[in-house]
């Protein structure tokens, strides 16, 4: 007990500290070590797509949105536990890209967990990545709580090996659009490995899965799915508090079904229109989730941002930090039994940049 | 008798155009819609290609199928430009900006590809020139 007070009093001095810094960083306040020793922080960074010109020359804005990122999270007070990268480091999954995603990712003062992402996966099939970056699934245990991080990318091996070479497998599954596309799948092996990975883990642990696209279906056609997402889904039901937490959509967006919140990270290179703007075909977007504002394309870090997560008792807080608009936090509602935007859920709150069409 | 022949094909021309006016056939209007379609498939090839840009970025990054580009919006007020301005503008916005590219001309057969390729995406929503 007394070590935590201790802690706290730093963690006021590392407040002070921040806010004489120049950057205006909004601060978060958490309840760490408050009431429950349990309750932690970590960081969420997703989606910078790091896209490789010629020779040393990179897509200038798409670095520019990572390396704010990171350098925001370095003046995180309370530092954070560990950063999450949620995948797509890279746009076409090239050494160059992810050689470059991991200089300006090393720049962290904090250790990293990787989830790899669709952008990094299909020139090679996660061979560079494994080597330089991460295993492509894996769990771990942080102060009670059980991570799940998943390869939910993969898809169906006719797909795989039907293009003629590496890279027009990596543009055909890079184009989001594409109706030559393929769904992402989790595939039963992973599937195996997680109930496997679970079986030791009691009901009551709060579990984390993350992946890189959401482990339910919102829109085929763009891929904001999973194929095998109910099965994902079932081995999850039995456990009290779960939440995943997904990249790939570049969007504010969140959902609950039965037991397992979703929430979706932003990404720190361009946003997504929600799929409710596409006319032509229909879509499940979550009823629950209300809309970022609609992005202005002059403002070149609008609608993209990261996110400060808190553990607080065993379901996550999400505070987006949005670089061009007020931050967003989500947070769950006991009562209510899913999560609620703290600011927008009621429908009289809402504001006119919210209304997508 | 390269000037008859001239004369001949103007006079043809203009004589089948006088009588024809109002008479069309179903395979006409398949041919012209084949004819729509294939600009408007040089379109959607244009908006994911990196050709319009110098740094590898394409429309359809921002936009999969032309969403979010609400082209029954235009003319309209843009705000950030100050004035009421077309569509055209604001593809060529994007195509100098995020893609760091050369502006198309408005007569540009790329343009009219690009509009073609947007609108069609769009079909079946009601105009609302204005609309923010």
């Amino acid at each position: 007990m007394k070590k935590q007070v201790s802690r706290r009093q730093f963690l006021k001095g590392g407040l002070a500290a921040a806010a004489a810094a120049t950057l205006p960083l909004g601060l978060v306040e958490v309840s760490w070590g408050k009431n429950n020793p349990k309750n932690f922080t970590f960081a969420y960074i997703s989606d910078s797509h790091l896209t490789h010109i010629k020779g040393t020359e990179f897509v200038r804005n798409f670095d520019k949105g990572l390396k704010k990122a990171v350098m925001e999270c370095n003046f995180m007070s309370p530092k954070p536990d560990f950063v999450v990268f949620g995948g797509d480091l890279a746009q076409l999954g090239k050494k160059e890209e992810i050689d470059h995603g991991l200089e300006i990712m090393s720049r962290l003062r904090h250790k990293v967990k990787w989830v790899v992402g669709e952008h990094d996966f299909y020139l090679d099939m996660g061979e560079y990545w494994q080597k330089k970056v991460s295993p492509l699934y894996y769990s771990f245990d942080h102060k009670g709580v059980h991570f799940v991080v998943l390869n939910s990318i993969l898809t169906y091996d006719e797909w795989v090996n039907r293009w003629s070479s590496p890279m027009e497998r990596m543009l055909n599954m890079a184009r989001l659009d594409n109706p030559n596309g393929s769904p992402f799948m989790v595939k039963e092996e992973q599937i195996q490995w997680l109930k496997k990975d679970l079986k030791a883990i009691s009901k009551d642990t709060p579990i984390v899965v993350m992946s890189h696209s959401p482990l339910y279906k919102i829109f085929k056609p763009w891929n904001f799915w999973t194929e095998d997402a109910e099965e994902v889904q079932s081995v999850l039901a039995p456990f009290q508090k779960v939440t995943v937490l997904h990249g790939h959509v570049h969007q504010i967006l969140y959902n609950q079904i039965g037991n397992i919140s979703f929430q979706a990270m932003m990404s720190t290179a361009w946003p997504w229109p929600y799929p409710v703007s596409y006319k032509q075909k229909p879509n499940q977007v979550p009823k629950l989730t209300v809309f970022m504002n609609r992005a202005d394309p002059f403002k070149e870090r609008d609608a993209t941002g990261w996110s400060i997560l808190n553990l607080e008792d065993g379901r996550v807080t999400n505070h987006y930090k949005l670089w061009e608009n007020k931050d967003r936090i989500l947070k769950y509602d006991k009562e209510k039994g899913h999560l609620v935007d703290m600011e927008y859920q009621d429908p009289s709150k809402r504001i006119p940049p919210q209304t997508h069409y | 008798m390269r000037t008859i022949l001239a004369l001949m094909v103007l006079l043809g021309v203009s004589w089948c155009g006088f009588a024809g006016a109002d008479e069309f056939t179903k395979e006409d209007l398949k041919k012209w819609e084949s004819e729509f379609m294939s600009v408007v498939k040089k379109g959607e090839a244009l908006f994911h290609s990196s050709s319009l840009g110098k740094n590898k970025v394409s429309c359809d990054m921002c936009h999969p199928n032309a969403s979010n580009t609400h082209p029954e919006t235009y003319p309209k007020f843009q705000k950030q430009l100050g004035k009421v301005v077309g569509l055209r503008d604001m593809i060529n916005w994007c195509i100098q900006n995020p893609l760091e590219g050369e502006t198309l001309k408005a007569d540009d057969p790329k343009m009219i590809a690009l509009e073609a390729y947007i609108t069609y995406e769009r079909r079946g929503v009601p105009l609302a020139p204005g609309k923010h």
